[in-house]
């Protein structure tokens, strides 16, 4: 058995691992214990590489490794914790308290202000008048609001509880009907002969062969930008249900950029994971690359989160400051790729709105289906459709 | 048998398997901790290959299950041989025997069709039990793998439980393609395996393809690293360079540079959908061999 100041050191080394949200157990840290007491320990230049094949369980944490071990074992007298860059939970924490506390309380549940949107200087602004309702009309069913005049924080509440469900119920919809189809059409003459052995080999029960139909598997990328700051928390919210609820889903969101956040989205706790995404989601002053973000998705992503029954749900606006052609591209290699491409633009909702944005224009082709999402009516619409794909 | 971080890279070089330091530690520490290894990685970076130059070196029987969609206890653990099954109670019944006595005789191991899984467990010797692209098969599965892999005992309900004779050294590799639950992966130690660097492709090029000199493996393989980058739809692996670097000696070129059309045209062994060899045209087949050779 290794002395006693190893051991302290082993286990802090575990607990600081811990903070960067690798799941090192107790029974890691014992069979750390013993490599540490082997004779591999005696070659520093053994001892890394044994113990982050041991620690690590995944490419994310393979990648961070070298770095918190040097971090811990090199620094001097580092007894605080090691926080780095893109670590769940840890990192985020201060951040939210202090804009918490920078901003006003309506904004820390989740939904920005009015305010904030002016700031924008995406093209969105001068059909702004058109579709907005002054004054306090709001209808009572919070169902048919438009998503941008729910304002009251208990309303806001509501709607993302609703949104949370809605993804719960598209997804029990989905495995009834996989049930009903579940009959079977042709023989299986090997488990018939398998349950008829104890009647002598006579075939009293038949066993059918049926289709196993797996679920879907849905793919959200939503846009973060400024132009649709007022429906991101919504969405964020939307997001938590779907990946909560599906059992094959990925997430990402992109602005300028492209972040794959199921992550995040994963913590069973869904005001941290919101107000995680949240952050992540804003301070976004930027335009939108959207046909950028899609390439990134194409090289990097795309091979491992789709498949043959992917539906692949875009929620944006459409409007692009990259070049329109590149998005048409991507666009058109997603389309080879996956089963459906589902484009929800809450700008649908608004009166008198056709789809003038260059870049939606050149997505349009490869898309299935071009559908509303400024409220949760026009959601729930789009669960038959799922249904089918 | 113990091995030593050292003298696994010797023992692995010696069966034509090239190992990196990282992945030495790895098969150490699994047979130290006599854990299971989950390999990671992108399709052809040689994940499979760690398995067979493992079974290699210790001289055991590999055992391969390969992973698919569907894939359930029948295709993975044992099957009862229903037909001989049949015919064995068919043949009795003229006899007139006793049914229980057919029963007990016809679920006894006679009958039993060893699948992979058991098979690794009832070896006299200790096999290594490949488990391929495990991310492939349902979620059901894992959790009965991850039983097995944890308890080394199966229970047949007709016969009874049967424990392992020999404890497998088992190997797990995984595209991503799906996410792997967290118990599996806690169970098992973990190593990502990346494209190998320049020089070790160029060592896997020697030792795989015999007859090839020093200087065009290591063109070979800065090429290869140079299209790696390139911005295509399928990277291509180890094993395509193998084929190419085989396509090229075949051709009996010594030198790269010396023939940029004969690199272009055998470009194919590397490059496997129609867009990544129109992506790779011939000036960007000459500009990146400017680069490397």
């Amino acid at each position: 058995m290794a002395a006693l100041g190893t051991r302290r050191r082993l286990a802090g080394f575990a607990r600081t691992l811990r903070d960067n949200g690798y799941r090192v157990g107790l029974a890691e840290t014992c069979d750390a214990l013993q490599v540490l007491a082997s004779p591999a320990a005696l070659r520093p230049t053994s001892l890394k590489p044994a113990l982050r094949a041991l620690f690590c369980a995944t490419h994310s944490d393979w990648e961070r490794f070298d770095e918190i071990f040097d971090a811990f074992w090199q620094g001097r007298g580092m007894r605080q914790r090691q926080v780095l860059s893109g670590v769940p939970s840890a990192t985020h924490a201060p951040a939210a308290k202090k804009l918490a506390e920078a901003h006003v309380p309506q904004e820390a549940l989740g939904l920005p202000d009015r305010v904030e949107r002016k700031s924008d200087g995406d093209g969105e602004t001068q059909a702004e008048g058109r579709g907005r309702r002054e004054g306090a009309s709001r209808v009572e069913n919070l169902a048919a609001t438009d998503l941008r005049h729910i304002v009251d924080p208990e309303e806001i509440a509501a709607t993302h509880a609703l949104a949370a469900r809605l993804a719960r119920v598209m997804r029990a919809r989905l495995v009834r009907r996989e049930q009903i189809r579940k009959r079977g059409r042709r023989l299986d003459l090997r488990r018939t002969i398998h349950r008829n052995v104890s009647h002598g080999g006579m075939p009293f029960e038949l066993a059918w062969r049926r289709r196993k139909i797996k679920p879907l598997r849905l793919v959200v990328l939503l846009d973060a930008s400024g132009s649709m700051s007022l429906y991101t928390a919504f969405f964020v919210r939307f997001l938590h249900g779907v990946v909560d609820a599906f059992r094959e889903a990925e997430a990402f969101v992109f602005h300028t950029r492209l972040a794959h956040v199921s992550p995040s989205l994963r913590d069973r706790d869904v005001t941290r994971a919101v107000e995680k995404l949240s952050l992540m989601a804003q301070g976004i002053g930027g335009g939108t690359r959207i046909g950028e973000s899609l390439a990134t998705f194409n090289r990097w992503h795309a091979r491992r989160v789709i498949n043959s029954r992917t539906a692949l749900m875009i929620v944006s606006d459409g409007y692009d400051t990259g070049e329109p052609g590149q998005l048409g591209e991507e666009m058109r290699r997603l389309r080879r790729r996956c089963r459906k491409i589902i484009w929800l633009n809450p700008l649908i909702g608004w009166r008198d709105y056709t789809p003038q944005a260059r870049g939606m224009q050149a997505a349009l082709p490869y898309v299935d289906l071009f559908a509303p999402a400024h409220n949760l009516e026009s959601l729930a619409a789009l669960e038959p459709y799922l249904a089918k794909v | 048998m113990t091995l030593d971080r050292e003298n696994i890279s010797d023992k692995l070089a010696a069966v034509g398997y090239i190992a990196d330091r990282d992945i030495a530690t790895a098969l150490w520490l699994m047979e130290f901790l006599k854990r299971p290894l989950l390999l990671e990685g992108e399709a052809g970076v040689g994940k499979t290959e760690v398995a067979k130059a493992l079974s290699a070196v210790h001289g055991a029987e590999l055992i391969r299950l390969q992973c698919y969609e569907g894939l359930d206890q029948n295709a993975a653990l044992y099957e009862w041989n229903y037909q001989r099954q049949l015919l064995a109670i068919k043949t009795r019944e003229g006899v007139g025997e006793d049914a229980d006595k057919i029963e007990e005789h016809i679920f006894s191991e006679k009958y039993l069709l060893e699948r992979p899984l058991l098979a690794a467990i009832r070896r006299a010797t200790p096999p290594v039990l490949l488990v391929d692209e495990v991310d492939r098969a349902d979620e059901e599965f894992e959790a009965f793998l991850l039983e097995l892999l944890s308890d080394f005992q199966v229970s047949i309900p007709e016969l009874g439980t049967i424990k392992a004779t020999s404890i497998p050294r088992v190997v797990l590799t995984s595209n991503g393609t799906r996410e792997l639950s967290d118990a599996l992966r806690r169970r098992c130690l973990y190593h990502y395996v990346d494209f190998p660097d320049v020089d070790r492709e160029a060592k896997i090029i020697l030792v795989r393809t015999p007859g090839i000199d020093t200087t065009l493996a290591l063109q070979i393989a800065r090429m290869v690293a140079a299209v790696r980058k390139e911005d295509l739809r399928k990277v291509p692996g180890v094993a395509e360079t193998l084929d190419w670097a085989a396509t090229l000696a075949g051709l009996e070129v010594h030198d790269l540079r010396q023939e940029p059309e004969a690199v272009y045209e055998t470009m194919i062994c590397l490059l496997k959908t129609h867009e990544d060899r129109a992506r790779l045209t011939r000036e960007v087949s000459e500009r990146l061999l400017g680069k490397v050779a």
